[in-house]
């Protein structure tokens, strides 16, 4: 029996699109998924998926894995990706749109461990490392 | 040559080495670096969302205090501080919006910033400003034999719009190290990222970086890494522990900061390395070629 396959542009007016689309002032449909921006991704050893895979769910919608993802968190806006995509789409920003979907909410989901973090090790770090990634992972 | 200076907060503190090395590195040059009077933490990251400008204040009032001292350029050697206030600047100058919105904030400054501050790192200022050459002529201890691996990491190169040189092969730190005598090693991970502030919450994260990175370095035969970023310096050479303890095969490699070599060539006291700071220390591979 054929399974009948609809396409349909119904995904590109969902509210997720759009509010990612607008908090990273890029076109998410420009990407046609060639996996450029994973393949020098220095975090995709520890991505539970891709970058490209992460736009690629940004423009079907899938907002509830996505804001569920380890992969946003992973991301350090290191920029590989950016400089290397050749359709100019800016990854980066992309991701930090998805994660601050998540940190503008009320939920307080954050990412660090910093109660857990003895005063011997927070007096270790620099304040370069604790300042960046309190601005990155916390809201 | 007088220039205004932004440290940041970390060559406060952490960083001490970088910030010594390049006061008196500097000064060995014929450039007096002038600290500002006031400045404050740059955020260490820029806000990506384009709807951030909370986060655009802290690098906007630095520019601020740079027009109250009636300069319109200065100089940081923090990659981290050169990137967050460049692209602050930046995204400034192109969103006249978003400039008086910043503006009104700020409503209590007596200054209001127009975009009239250029952000320029200390390597711009070496290459465009003072010269190779000149540097060359002013070295007192050549680093004669001192295999050089010159590390980049994001910061000076990324996005293009703030890059300082080359975005996938820079040459600039490479250069410097040749005008000081030294020879730059092939090193291909120059532009790989170190796993930035993930260094506080999973350090094995980094251990792998920079076991991969100074791996790279390794092969290249450098005996020594310099880079330009305190966060890149704190990973590349205090995660060394952690790397040793999860990597049999790992091999240790001194970290310095640029401004370090260049101090140690033009002659400044030893006290401004401030080795102490080091988690692997330098000197044994310095004092092998004779240099300290
Ligand atoms: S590099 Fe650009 S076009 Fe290619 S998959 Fe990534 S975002 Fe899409
Ligand atoms: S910015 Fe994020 S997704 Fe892009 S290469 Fe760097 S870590 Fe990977």
């Amino acid at each position: 029996m054929m399974t009948p396959l609809r396409i349909t542009p119904a995904r590109l007016g969902d509210s997720f699109v759009a509010q990612v689309e607008q908090i990273s002032s890029q076109r998410i449909l420009a990407c046609y998924q060639c996996g450029n921006c994973s393949a020098g991704c220095p975090m995709s050893d520890h991505m539970d998926v891709l970058p490209n895979q992460i736009i690629r769910m940004v423009q079907l919608g899938m907002r509830e894995q996505l804001l569920a993802s380890k992969a946003i968190w992973a991301c350090v806006s290191c920029m590989t990706c950016n400089s290397r995509c050749p359709k100019n789409v800016r990854i980066a920003e992309v991701i930090e749109a998805v994660r601050e979907i998540v940190l503008r909410t009320n939920e307080r989901r954050d990412c660090l461990p910093i109660a857990e973090l003895s005063p011997e090790t927070l007096a270790a770090l620099p304040p370069i490392a604790l300042i960046s990634s309190m601005r990155k992972l916390t809201s | 040559m007088k220039l205004s200076y932004y440290p940041g907060c970390t060559l406060k503190s952490h960083a001490r080495n970088f910030d010594e090395s390049t006061v008196a590195s500097m000064a060995r040059l014929g450039v007096e670096v002038k600290e500002l009077d006031r400045w404050n933490c740059c955020g260490t990251v820029h806000g990506l969302a384009s709807d951030d400008l909370m986060h655009r204040m802290a690098p906007i009032t630095n520019l601020i205090r740079v027009k109250e001292e009636s300069a319109n350029a200065f100089m940081t050697s923090c990659a981290m501080c050169y990137n967050t206030l460049k692209r602050a600047n930046q995204a400034v100058r192109a969103d006249a919006d978003a400039l008086s919105t910043i503006n009104d904030f700020l409503s209590l400054e007596n200054t209001k910033y127009t975009g009239d501050v250029e952000v320029l790192h200390l390597l711009e200022i070496l290459r465009d400003q003072v010269g190779f050459e000149k540097i060359t002529s002013l070295v007192k201890r050549p680093l004669k034999g001192l295999r050089v691996a010159c590390y980049y990491g994001c910061l000076l190169v990324r996005p293009e719009s703030v890059a300082i040189d080359d975005v996938e092969n820079p040459t600039v730190m490479e250069k410097l190290v040749t005008a000081l005598g030294a020879t730059p090693v092939r090193f291909p991970l120059k532009t790989e990222c170190c796993g930035a502030y993930h260094t506080v919450g999973q350090p094995e994260l980094i251990a792998d970086r920079t076991n991969r990175i100074l791996g790279n370095a390794y092969d290249g035969a450098a005996d020594v890494v310099v880079v330009s970023c305190p966060l890149c310096a704190y990973n590349l050479d205090h995660r060394q522990q952690e790397a040793r303890r999860i990597y049999s095969d790992f091999h240790p490699l001194p970290v310095l900061y640029f401004t370090q070599l260049m101090s140690i060539a033009l002659g400044c006291d030893n006290a401004v390395l401030c080795f102490d700071l080091h988690h692997v220390d330098p000197q044994p591979a310095l004092a092998g070629l004779g240099l300290v």
